[in-house]
């Protein structure tokens, strides 16, 4: 499911999808005629941009907004030309899972979409680094300070969505190094003992401050 | 037959002076005929066989003050359309000035036009008296012998007269003119108030105008060139990953392209990001200050507080003046971290821009502080730098935001 109101720039998203294996169910140009057609066809992933008609300012978010709470299997990633980091807290308050907030030229590097675009239809996180940038600038005085350079990129890769392997790829680092750091982390941030799946979530929650 | 241009420009004078007079003499008997009229009023009232019957009195007179008004605007109609002369606008407190000028003057004035032209019209009569003679048939002229002695002198008198009526009538436009222009004046310092109120809301329209074709390049950037980009550089992304039995010169180029598709779309980015970008228009500076920070090469705390939205021009300027000093800090300041801070005192935006670098900035100097000075008191902003050598350096800037 595409909805992209730039013609040229849809094509090319049907292209990507289709050679990462996707089905593509529907292709739209604005957010009606996306809660229409996620209604109808009830896709895995909806891939959205931000900026649609007829108003062009935040159509995309409040339609991903419904479908999440009206079709919560549905998975969104939004793609924006900016960052915005209160659409994607917006996104990110009711629930991690399945969530996307991609840079529009992020698409570019087709590859590392894919990925992103298969860690968000199974349920997994991907956000741009300059959402997670931009979210750390308004983080004044909080646990976070005590963090170390290093575990700071941890979470920041954490909360981008990435697997331990994929962390420990990013930095070049050994996979038990990267779990040392996140135990250290959670330690760190005060996150009881729980299950562990659910204490990362839980991070990456404090870590963005939503 | 081609007139000499001297003579050329000397008839077009005349017949412009001309209408001048010809134009004043209605305007003039305006208030001549209405202050008869309060004259006669006066008489009836005041002479031995009044019996105060007809009190009409207020009518005339209030005629005359309402004329006094509308007569100016059509004196200031006269001069501009005639002489290219501006007379000012001139408002109430003026009245008195307006008055004299339309009903004192000014019935002198309709008087001496009055007399011009009538002496334009007895000489053309005179000059051409032959042709009347002429006109009126032998059997008159048998009974007035010596006619033609007279007609001849008449004519030649009328010539004489028609040749002074240009500068007669050049003389009295003049005169005109400058008593129009001493008596209908707008005093210096009404002048001087007048300006600096036309000035600021042309400044005002001009900073609207650049606003909001910086907004309408944002727009047609994002909505045009920003888009077939990404779209160029998806296709060439997709090139990249799906032909993977390319020879090596092949894939260079298009990895060669790839990259610099995506280069552009960065400098493309970075380049709306300094006019407007869109995101300060939707949600205002808080969220568009958010993006400026976290891009910024250094780390960045930015402190907003905003209970209400200002107005786009200032807004623009906010945005403007920290995306400007973000990057001189960047660019000069060897700093490891600045800090921003804006804030909504009433009325009142202020934002303060902090970093702990070298400091010895001089706004005086470099061109960067300079436009950034220009643009704050472009919307009557205040512009303080502290910046000693060694630092810290702080920039605060002050907006007014009138709601």
């Amino acid at each position: 499911m595409i909805a992209e109101d730039s013609v040229l720039l849809r094509v090319g998203l049907v292209k990507v999808l289709e050679t990462a294996g996707f089905e593509v169910a529907a292709e739209v140009g604005d957010a009606q005629a996306l809660l229409t057609a996620v209604a109808e066809h009830r896709p895995d992933l909806a891939v959205v941009d931000v900026r649609m008609p007829p108003g062009f300012t935040d159509e995309g978010v409040r339609a991903a907004l419904e479908i999440r709470e009206r079709w919560p299997d549905t998975a969104v990633l939004m793609l924006s030309q900016y960052v915005e980091e209160r659409y994607a807290a917006n996104l990110l308050a009711s629930n991690t899972s399945g969530i996307g907030y991609l840079l529009k030229q992020r698409v570019a590097d087709v590859e590392e979409f894919i990925e992103a675009l298969r860690r968000v239809a199974d349920g997994g996180t991907a956000l741009d680094p300059q959402v997670v940038a931009q979210l750390l600038v308004r983080r004044r005085s909080d646990p976070l300070e005590r963090l170390t350079e290093r575990e700071r990129e941890v979470l920041a890769l954490m909360a981008e969505g990435r697997s331990n392997a994929g962390i420990a790829g990013a930095l070049v680092v050994s996979e038990s190094a990267v779990a040392k750091h996140i135990n250290n982390i959670l330690a760190k941030l005060d996150l009881p003992k729980a299950d562990a799946d659910h204490r990362r979530v839980l991070a990456v929650l404090r870590f963005l401050g939503v | 037959m081609t007139i000499p241009p001297r003579l050329r420009r000397a008839l077009v004078r005349l017949r412009r002076d001309l209408l001048f007079l010809a134009a004043g003499v209605p305007l003039h008997a305006v208030p001549l005929l209405l202050s008869f009229w309060v004259l006669l009023q006066l008489q009836d009232i005041l002479g031995p066989a009044s019996d105060f019957g007809t009190l009409v009195l207020p009518v005339p007179v209030t005629l005359l003050i309402l004329a006094a008004y509308g007569l100016t605007e059509a004196q200031r109609w006269r001069f501009r359309a005639l002489c290219g002369v501006d007379l000012p606008r001139l408002r109430f407190r003026e009245s008195k000035r307006q008055w004299a000028y339309n009903c004192l003057i000014g019935p002198l004035f309709g008087l001496l036009e009055l007399l011009v032209l009538g002496v334009l019209a007895a000489a053309l009569t005179a000059a051409t008296s032959l042709l009347w003679v002429e006109l009126l048939g032998w059997e008159w002229r048998v009974d007035h012998r010596g006619v033609w002695t007279w007609a001849g002198y008449a004519t030649a008198v009328g010539l004489l007269v028609l040749a002074a009526v240009p500068a007669l009538a050049g003389g009295l436009v003049r005169l005109e003119n400058l008593v129009g222009r001493a008596v209908l004046h707008v005093s210096r310092s009404e002048e001087l108030k007048r300006r600096v109120e036309d000035l600021t809301t042309s400044r005002a329209g001009a900073v609207d105008a650049a606003d909001a074709e910086r907004r309408r390049i944002e727009r047609d950037l994002h909505d045009g060139a920003q888009q077939r980009l990404v779209a160029l550089a998806l296709n060439l992304g997709l090139a990249k990953a799906t032909l993977k039995d390319l020879p090596p010169e092949v894939r260079q180029v298009i990895d060669e392209a790839h990259r610099e598709a995506k280069e552009a779309i960065e400098e493309l980015n970075s380049l709306v990001r300094g006019l407007h970008p869109a995101v300060l228009d939707e949600l205002g500076l808080d969220a568009a200050l958010s993006g400026l920070a976290a891009r910024a090469p250094l780390p960045v705390r930015l402190w907003t507080d905003l209970p209400e939205r200002a107005a786009p021009a200032v807004e623009a300027v906010a945005y403007f003046v920290v995306s400007e000093a973000l990057n001189n800090v960047a660019k000069h300041a060897d700093a490891t971290r600045a800090e921003v801070t804006v804030t909504r005192l009433g009325e009142i935006l202020r934002v303060v821009v902090a970093d702990d670098g070298v400091g010895g900035a001089d706004p005086s100097g470099g061109s960067g502080l300079k436009g950034l000075a220009q643009r704050v008191r472009s919307v009557d902003g205040a512009f303080r730098m502290s910046s000693p050598v060694g630092g810290p350096t702080t920039m605060t800037v002050e907006l007014p935001c009138t709601t």
